[in-house]
């Protein structure tokens, strides 16, 4: 049968100009969009590679131009920060969220959500204000208790919300059958409801870690620096947000260039995290949605 | 005996009186629904139902699609309260009025399978089926070995599955999952097992294995299913009781209710002349 030809005028050539510009255009953009993360990847792979050695992991800072210092106690301070501010912001997160979907179909829980997502917009150093008048004001000194909470109050929107609509998309057919299996409401929306959605809270809760780690600011009014060796939650604490914005901006070009390291070392914990997370939480089966 | 060992005492009540009583008499009342009345917030469902279930047999539901089939197989075990529903009227299980035992307790002697098979993605085939028994406190292993293989075998699904009761309970066939939440309603020994379209989500071989099931399931449990296809009812039910706009139309022997239906309405339905 022969085929009928569609005319080849003026609209069909401009329908396929449109089509390859506008493909175009998303091509590119899609490139841009990647673009900063591979610069971020270049700038603190190739100038942070100088420090990176094992005495970064294991000395303490050195005084300007005297050489061996490292950031131990930066990279422990990190992790004790967020250390303190998962302890309390995971669990609140998670039983907030779990609250939003599970029972939340009140006016107070709309105001909840609503709150929750204003506070999710609020600037990290305006969060660091409110921990220093609520910690380090009452307690008379800087502390890593006090940068814990401030990261706590960051990291707590970002968990409950992606908790929620987590635990939004497990079916209603697995609470029923629960239920009819006489297994009480609260354990089936811990034990099954949870699990079920628990790759997906992991997913935000490391969300909230990362943004916490990454944080500065807050940290500047709080936990404030250390120079020396501390693990002390009453006293102020090191973090290599902090060390990376002192020493970025000294006039030092042998500092500025551990700033670098110390950006690396935070990328690469982040990304340990991760991994860390995505073992933890690994389904026990393949194929498993 | 398995019994011996388990020492929760709301799990072990039905199974020792099934020990105790043995098989009873064939037409004695399991299940007497008195002016039952369910409806959604102000929308009345089911007006004004009555109607007496015999223990060991099975009755099957039928009737068109909104009719209240589900809504009244979902206030058999108070499923119905859980998605906001009110009911009035009496719901008598052995002479006891359900609505003033605790739901929990309930649903555990009232099984109920679903329209879609819904295994829980999370665990293994193994704790899949004693899901409602690890929840609910009980732990003994080599019991619960006892009783996984019991209800697989029950469930005629044991020899399918006996080599890979580790592996996820989602990654079987959709037939296979059913009979598996089968096995999962019975490994809690319920006395009264509901089934709500349990074969409509199923291909037919695996819609035949879910009816022969039914058949050796009476001899235990009395079962009420729901059914859109009459072909169904009148396959694996004893009892038939035909539903319309949230009424009981009527209720017989499902060979009466095929060849001599007393009702007008209840004919013209099951020649296919409506719904």
């Amino acid at each position: 049968m022969e085929v009928k030809q569609r005319p080849k005028n003026f609209t069909f050539y401009r329908r396929k100009t449109t089509n390859v510009v506008m493909l175009s255009v998303s091509f590119i953009s899609a490139i841009l969009t990647i673009m900063p993360l591979i610069l971020v990847f270049y700038y603190t792979i190739a100038k942070g590679m100088t420090y990176l050695n094992i005495n970064f992991f294991t000395k303490l800072p050195t005084p300007v131009d005297v050489p061996g210092g490292g950031m131990v106690n930066a990279i422990v301070g990190t992790l004790i920060l967020i250390g303190i501010g998962g302890a309390i912001g995971i669990p609140i997160g998670i039983f907030a969220g779990t609250y939003l979907a599970e029972f939340g179909k009140n006016r107070f829980a709309y105001v909840v959500r609503f709150l929750s997502d204003v506070l999710s917009g609020v600037p990290s150093i305006v969060v660091g204000i409110v921990a220093w008048t609520l910690v380090v004001v009452p307690m008379h000194g800087f502390s890593a208790l006090a940068g814990g909470i401030a990261l706590a109050i960051l990291m707590i929107p970002t968990i409950t919300r992606t908790t929620e609509e987590m635990i939004k998309l497990v079916p209603d057919s697995y609470r029923e059958a629960g239920l009819a299996l006489g297994i009480p409401r609260w354990k089936t929306t811990l034990r099954i409801v949870l699990k079920t959605a628990s790759k997906g809270i992991a997913t935000g809760v490391l969300l909230g870690l990362a943004r916490a780690a990454g944080e500065t600011a807050p940290l500047l009014f709080t936990a404030l620096g250390n120079r020396f060796w501390s693990t002390n939650i009453f006293q102020p604490i090191a973090s290599l947000t902090v060390y990376i914005y002192e020493y970025a901006k000294s006039p030092f070009k042998s500092w500025n260039d551990q700033a670098w390291t110390a950006a690396l070392v935070l990328i690469i914990l982040i990304s340990l995290l991760s991994l860390i997370f995505r073992f933890i939480t690994r389904s026990k089966y393949k194929n498993q949605a | 005996m398995v019994n011996s060992m388990i020492n929760n005492e709301t799990l072990i009540k039905p199974l020792i009186e099934k020990e105790v009583t043995g098989i009873s008499t064939i037409n004695e009342i399991k299940i007497s629904v008195k002016n039952l009345r369910a409806s959604f917030g102000k929308t009345e469902v089911l007006h004004d139902i009555n109607i007496e279930i015999p223990e060991r047999k099975v009755v099957a539901i039928i009737g068109p699609s909104g009719c209240g089939k589900s809504t009244f197989l979902r206030c058999l075990n108070r499923m119905h309260e859980v998605v906001g529903g009110t009911i009035t009227g009496e719901i008598l299980i052995d002479g006891t009025d359900i609505m003033k035992d605790d739901p929990v307790y309930l649903r555990r002697r009232v099984g109920m399978v679903f329209q879609k098979p819904n295994p829980f993605p999370t665990m293994s085939i193994f704790n899949n089926v004693v899901a409602g028994l690890k929840m609910n406190g009980f732990r003994n292993k080599k019991v619960l070995k006892q009783i996984v293989e019991k209800s697989l075998k029950q469930a005629a699904l044991w020899s399918e599955v006996k080599d890979n009761l580790n592996d996820s309970g989602a990654n079987i066939s959709g037939g296979q999952q059913q009979r598996l939440c089968i096995a999962r309603t019975i490994a809690l020994n319920p006395e009264v097992i509901l089934m709500d379209e349990p074969a409509s989500a199923l291909d037919p071989i695996s819609t035949a294995k879910i009816e022969e099931l039914i058949f050796e399931l009476k001899k235990d449990f009395t079962i009420v299913i729901v059914t859109h296809n009459m072909q169904q009812a009148a396959r694996v039910s004893d009892y038939t009781a035909f539903f319309y706009m949230g009424k009981l139309i009527e209720y017989s022997g499902t060979k009466k209710m095929f060849t001599a239906p007393d009702k007008k309405q209840t004919e013209d339905y099951i020649t296919g002349r409506f719904g």
